[in-house]
Formats: structure tokens, C-alpha cells, sequence
């Protein structure tokens, strides 16, 4: 601890009045008045990799949020010409002219065996616009307008061919903007790992809470079936379940019940966490001085018991996110999780179950590194959060 | 002042767990008069925090009395007492703790912790008064009333027990369980907090109970001293009484292994045969038996009592008064 910062107070005895220098707050004052989670905030701001993982998350769910705005497309958007075509190369010269970005129209051949070939068609340049109309869409759910902030628009298009496009990330077998599509489709696989960490957080809470207060029986009963639960597979489980819901239900109604799931499997061990953590903080020395100081059980629980694993309950819910947004991933890629038309990560990563397709069109790989991106920004958070936790050692 | 204030009858304490049974407090019994401070020593391990925890109702104990003489005038029986009233006796009786780490929440702030048992027992006080009774015990306890803002981590041991001191003594009690309150202070520190314990007594006419293994700091501290072995008290007597003219063997033992300040002076440490016996196997006899220098085939047989001396003291010994122990008079020429 910091006992070589802090002076000793004078006795009782000797009637010198300790002088404190009023007015401005010294550093070492804030530092001293610092509550447990400005603590935690300092310490987490020297860790970079948390820092620079955070910044990224948060574009990440910038990204999700203003999905529709910043996808030029819709996500059902399709035209079969250009169906699995590669990514549009963006020029800025044309006829070795200086004219800003724009991008050609793509010429689609077919080879000896029937694979197509795009080539650039490089009569005329189509400018990339930005703030172009497109498809509809309600921006936050409720803002409802055709803005995208870009696009390429053909100035005087024709009947017989299909417009212009900018594929950033190419297309896939459908011929839909797989860029467009991974943005949307991180609206599913980044929230659902959020809100089925939530889920498990309450439960979590409670069911760990209840086994670590009250001991005994109830936390024997508690204890085991949370021995059970671990023990399953998770993957045959999930499949398990996820097959139980039904062909109609709706895209939402999926969202939703795979979230549960998601959650159901994952509460077991953050309940340990917060029960192992609830029966040591029932034995020290502070608990039992508020004890017998007369505070009732309710406030013991809240004003010591809860701020005290609160910070431990958060590392523990980051790092325990990736294998979410993994098993969310694996669901959709095995076809069990979302079902078309919604669409997330795992759903665009089903194309690559055919290895001429990853041959072909290395492009369709590109969901994945999102997955890996987000998963590493998470638990290198969770890491910074987890040395930062702890405070008072 | 001679009221008597905590009478303690046939404590018992046992903890199982299992089959093995460990018997931590062993029939205790002792009576502390009001205004006066009762030390209880001993090695690690044999019992001192258990009973101090057994008075303040942190243990049910298993069975055996406190009886607890309130300001009211009639005397309750903390081990068996209703909610209700146990809300309002535990305002009067309050505990220091060892550890001035553990014990004070290091996520609230020093004001929220001196305030915790006012606001605990006193829903309705209002915002003012709080902050008045929080800056006096502050003041009382040599804190300044600027650092209530800061929180625990801030401060160095001997302000953390302070902090400690002035939540046992914000609701005003009557007794205090001081248990080993300097034991993990520095040497220099000890003595402040322990004239500052001294001075809050004189000016709040506290009662101490003093759970220490620092023989110098419970001579200088009490008025009367409980020497504990393996749960049982062994002897019980004045402090001076204790000190200069031990009747028990342990007692002759742990005096002579009190440090002393004048190098010079050759310490006839007598070195205790062996290691306490593990308190779930007790021995037979006298439970001082297997390590007693003095030890006689009556001590491995017969079980002792505490039996009381002329002079007024209670011993646990079959040979109490016909030994020839030495205090620390004999060392020490004053």
C-alpha cells in the first residue's frame, strides 16, 4: 500500500495541528480521494493494448450502429451479373486524367469452363458520390431516408445493363455487396454477445449470490448443477437447441431465442466467479464490523458484498464475450444460427464451407477477420481490465 | 466503578467440521467491572479471538453465558438474546480489529465508514448532525477532519486503525473488544494508538476487553490480565499480581520470553518444551502437561480447575502457589 506517501498523524498528546494546504488539490490529494473505479480508470490507462483495443471496439460498434448509412447497399440488394464478383479497384486517373476517385464498370466473360472473368470496362469512369440515394432504410430505427454516405450513381443508365457498383469487399455467389452485408450482419454478431452477456450477468448475479450467501444445501444444489451444465459440449448443445426452434418463426423471434441460448451456457461460470467472491468477502474484517455495527444483511449486500466482486464480475463478463461472438460465429456458419433474411458474420462465412469458393474468391473470407479482430480487441480489454481490477494490492 | 459490566459464564466453543472437533473456548469465565481494562494473552491459536468474537455475537457460542449489564440497568444474555434487543445492546458493546487493511472497506470513503453505524441505527439522522458526530469522533481520535473525504487507501497503518477506533466509538459505547488492535502496527505507532485507547477511555469511561499476544503492551494496558491456553483460561489476576508473581507455569514461561530493552541484563528465557498441542487431540490431565517444566504424574491424570488464591486470583494448576515461578520482578531491578 501507500504508507510512504501518507504521513503519520500526530498523538493526542502533542497539540501540533497537522497543516494542510487548502485551496488547490494536489495531485497526490486526488489520488487520495480517488474512489475504486477512478482507480481502476488510472491504471487502465496505462495499459496501450487495452486503450488502442477499446478504440477499435468502439469503431466496431459505431459500424454496427450506423450500418445502413455507411453500407451502400441494402442487405438483399442483389444483381446476378455480378455475382461473385472480386472487390472494385478504386482509380483516381482516367485516360491519365486527374479526376478523384471513381471506379469502372465491370465486364463479365466466361472462360473455356464456364468461370466467369471480370475485367474492368475502361470506356467510362462512374465517380464514387457521396450522400447518394439508395434503398430505404430507418437509420436507429427510426429516422426513415434513402441517404447512403456513398455510392456510385451511372448519370444516364440503360435498360440492359446493370448499374455500376463499388464492391468493396466484392460480391458474393448472389451477387450482394459483401461489404455491405458485413456491417449489417455486425448489427447480429456484435450484439448478440452483449446481450447474451447481460443475460448471464443477471443470472449470474442472482443464482451465484443466492448459492455464496446462503451456503449450506441451496449452494451444494447450486454447485452441482452448475457442474452438470459446464460439463455438456457447448457446440453439440447449442445445435441441440437451436435445431428445437422452429422453420417459421420470425428474424427477430431467432435474434432473441439465440441469444438465450447463448446465455444459458455461459451464466455457470460467471456464477462461481461471484459465488467464490460473495463467500470471501463474507469473512472479512469489514463486512463483519458493519455487522456489528447493526447494518441490516440488504445493505451489507449492496454497499459491500456487490461494489466488492462488481470489478472482478466485469473482467470476467469482457472476457468472456469473444467466446460469444465465437459461438454465435459457429452457430450461424453450421446454418443454426441466423436465418436469411438477417444475416451475421457466421451467416456470410457459410459460402466458405465450399473450398472453390475460399479458391476463387479469397474475398468471402474477409467476415472472418472481423471475428478475429473483435475477438482479440475484447481480450486484450478484458486483460487491461483484469491487471486493473484490483486496485488495493 | 465496581460495577460489574460483562459477566462470562462457562463459555464454550466448539467449531467442527467432520469428524474433528476443535474446542476453542473451554468453560471461560470472568467478570470485567465497569471502566476497567481485562487483557487476555496467549500464544496464536488458543482461543483469544474466538472469545472476543463469542462476546460480541460474531459466534453463536455453544454454549455458556454473556451476560451483558446494560445502561438500563438490567443484564441481558447476549448468546440468547432477541433481534430486537440485540440491535440496541450491540450500539453499547463495539470491536477494533487486527487487521487496519482488512477491516475498513477500501471502496467507501473514511467519512462513509465512521458513518456506517450511525447510519445503520439511526435511519432518520439528518445530514448535519451526522457530519457533526463524525467530525468530533474524528477529532477525538486524532484525525484530521479534512481527510474524511479521502478514502482508506490513502492512509498509512496507524491512521487506518485510528479510522478503525472512531467507527467502534461513533454510536457511543460502553464496552470495546480491542482485538490485538496494534499487533500489526509498527512498534512506534503501537504506543500512540495505544495512549490514544488509554486517553479515549479516562474521557468516555470505556470498558476495555484487550486480546493481545504482547505481553508489554497488555501489562502497560490492563487491570486485569486472563492468561489462555488451549481455550482454557489458566490464571487470572491483576495485572500487577500476574506480572511480578505468576502461579502458573505457562504464565512464569511467557513473561520470561518478554523482550527486554537493556541489552545487558542476561534474559533467563525458559524455553517450553515442544509445540502446543493440536486443540482437536486435547491431552489428558492438566492440557499444560506435555510442555509444563514442573510437570508431576498428578498433572497427567487429573484435570485442573481454576481455583481461587488467597491473594484473590484464579489459577488452573494442581500445584498453584507451592511453585517457585518467577515475574518479571525477579529479572528486571527496578
Amino acid at each position: 500500500m501507500n504508507t510512504e506517501i501518507s504521513i503519520e498523524m500526530p498523538t493526542p498528546h502533542s497539540n501540533k495541528e497537522q497543516q494542510e494546504p487548502k485551496g488547490k488539490q494536489t495531485e497526490q490529494e486526488k489520488y487520495f480521494m480517488a474512489s475504486q473505479w477512478q482507480l481502476i480508470r488510472r491504471k487502465l490507462m496505462h495499459h496501450k493494448l487495452a486503450i488502442i483495443s477499446f478504440v477499435i471496439l468502439g469503431v466496431l460498434y459505431f459500424g454496427a450502429v450506423f450500418a445502413p448509412f455507411l453500407a451502400p447497399k441494402g442487405l438483399e440488394e442483389y444483381s446476378g451479373s455480378y455475382s461473385d464478383a472480386p472487390p472494385t479497384k478504386i482509380h483516381l486517373y482516367h485516360k491519365g486524367k486527374w479526376i478523384g476517385p471513381f471506379v469502372y464498370r465491370y465486364k463479365v466473360d466466361r472462360d473455356a469452363f464456364e468461370n466467369k472473368i471480370f475485367t474492368e470496362d475502361r470506356k467510362s469512369s462512374y465517380a464514387i458520390r457521396f450522400f447518394t440515394h439508395g434503398k430505404k432504410y430507418k437509420l436507429l430505427g427510426m429516422i426513415q431516408t434513402n441517404i447512403h454516405l456513398f455510392g456510385v450513381e451511372d448519370p444516364n443508365p440503360k435498360a440492359d445493363e446493370d448499374p455500376p457498383q463499388i464492391l468493396l469487399f466484392g460480391a458474393d455467389s448472389l451477387g450482394r455487396d459483401l461489404f455491405s452485408r458485413t456491417l449489417l450482419g455486425s448489427q447480429v454478431s456484435l450484439t448478440v454477445p452483449l446481450l447474451g452477456t447481460a443475460i448471464s450477468f443477471v443470472l449470474a448475479i442472482i443464482i451465484g449470490g443466492i448459492s455464496g450467501y446462503y451456503g449450506g444445501i441451496i449452494d451444494t444444489i447450486i454447485q452441482r448443477i452448475i457442474e452438470v451444465l459446464s460439463s455438456f459440449p457447448t457446440i453439440p448443445l447449442w445445435m441441440a437447441l437451436s435445431a428445437a426452434i422452429p422453420a417459421g418463426v420470425p428474424v427477430t423471434t431467432v435474434y432473441i431465442l439465440i441469444t438465450i441460448i447463448m446465455s444459458l451456457l455461459s451464466w455457470p461460470g460467471m456464477a462461481r466467479t461471484v459465488r467464490g467472491k460473495f463467500l470471501s468477502l463474507k469473512k472479512t474484517d469489514y463486512v463483519m464490523a458493519a455487522r456489528l455495527a447493526g447494518v441490516s444483511n440488504a445493505n451489507i449486500i449492496r454497499k459491500h458484498l456487490v461494489p466488492g466482486f462488481m470489478s472482478y464480475l466485469i473482467v470476467n463478463l469482457t472476457l468472456g464475450i469473444p467466446n460469444m461472438i465465437l459461438g454465435e460465429t459457429s452457430m450461424s456458419f453450421l446454418g443454426l444460427g441466423m436465418r436469411a433474411p438477417a444475416t451475421s458474420w457466421g451467416v456470410l462465412l457459410q459460402e466458405c464451407q465450399n473450398i472453390g469458393n475460399i479458391a476463387n474468391c479469397p474475398w468471402k473470407l474477409i467476415p472472418l477477420i472481423y471475428v478475429g479482430v473483435t475477438v482479440l480487441a475484447f481480450n486484450f480489454l478484458g486483460d487491461g481490465l483484469r491487471d486493473a481490477a484490483d486496485p488495493y494490492k | 466503578m465496581d460495577e460489574t459490566i460483562l459477566e462470562i459464564k462457562d463459555l464454550n466453543m466448539v467449531f467442527s467440521s467432520g469428524k474433528s472437533k476443535v474446542h476453542a473456548v473451554d468453560n471461560v469465565s470472568f467478570r470485567i467491572k465497569q471502566g476497567e481494562t481485562v487483557g487476555i494473552v496467549g500464544e496464536s491459536g488458543c482461543g483469544k479471538t474466538t472469545l472476543g468474537r463469542c462476546i460480541v455475537l460474531a459466534y453463536k457460542a455453544t454454549s455458556g453465558q454473556v451476560l451483558y449489564h446494560a445502561a438500563d440497568g438490567k443484564k441481558y444474555n447476549i448468546q440468547a438474546i432477541s433481534k430486537q434487543k440485540l440491535r440496541s445492546i450491540r450500539k453499547e458493546i463495539q470491536m477494533i480489529f487486527q487487521d487496519p487493511y482488512s477491516s475498513l472497506d477500501p471502496r467507501m470513503t473514511v467519512f462513509d465508514i465512521i458513518s456506517e453505524p450511525l447510519r445503520a441505527n439511526y435511519k432518520k439522522i439528518p445530514k448535519n448532525e451526522m457530519e457533526y458526530r463524525v467530525q468530533d469522533v474524528a477529532k477525538k481520535v486524532g484525525l484530521n477532519p479534512s481527510y474524511l473525504k479521502r478514502y482508506p487507501h490513502a492512509f498509512s497503518g496507524g491512521q487506518r486503525q485510528r479510522i478503525g477506533i472512531a467507527r467502534a466509538l461513533i454510536l457511543y459505547p460502553r464496552v470495546i473488544i480491542c482485538d490485538e488492535p496494534v499487533s500489526a502496527l509498527d512498534v512506534s505507532v503501537q504506543s500512540q494508538v495505544i495512549n490514544l485507547l488509554m486517553d479515549l477511555q479516562k474521557n468516555m469511561n470505556l470498558t476495555y476487553l484487550f486480546i493481545s499476544h504482547d505481553l508489554s503492551v497488555v501489562e502497560h494496558i490492563s487491570d486485569q490480565v486472563g492468561v489462555m491456553y488451549l481455550g482454557q483460561i489458566v490464571e487470572y489476576a491483576s495485572t500487577d499480581l500476574l506480572f511480578h508473581n505468576p502461579c502458573h507455569p505457562y504464565t512464569e514461561a511467557l513473561l520470561s520470553a518478554i523482550p527486554l530493552a537493556d541489552p545487558d541484563t542476561p534474559m533467563d528465557h525458559i524455553p517450553l518444551k515442544g509445540e502446543i498441542p493440536n486443540p482437536s487431540n486435547l491431552p489428558s490431565g492438566c492440557f499444560f502437561h506435555t510442555r509444563c517444566p514442573y510437570c508431576q504424574e498428578r498433572c497427567i491424570r487429573e484435570r485442573t480447575s481454576l481455583i481461587r488464591l488467597d491473594d484473590g486470583r484464579l489459577v488452573s494448576c494442581h500445584f498453584a502457589g507451592k511453585l517457585p515461578l518467577h515475574g518479571i520482578q525477579a529479572k528486571v531491578p527496578r
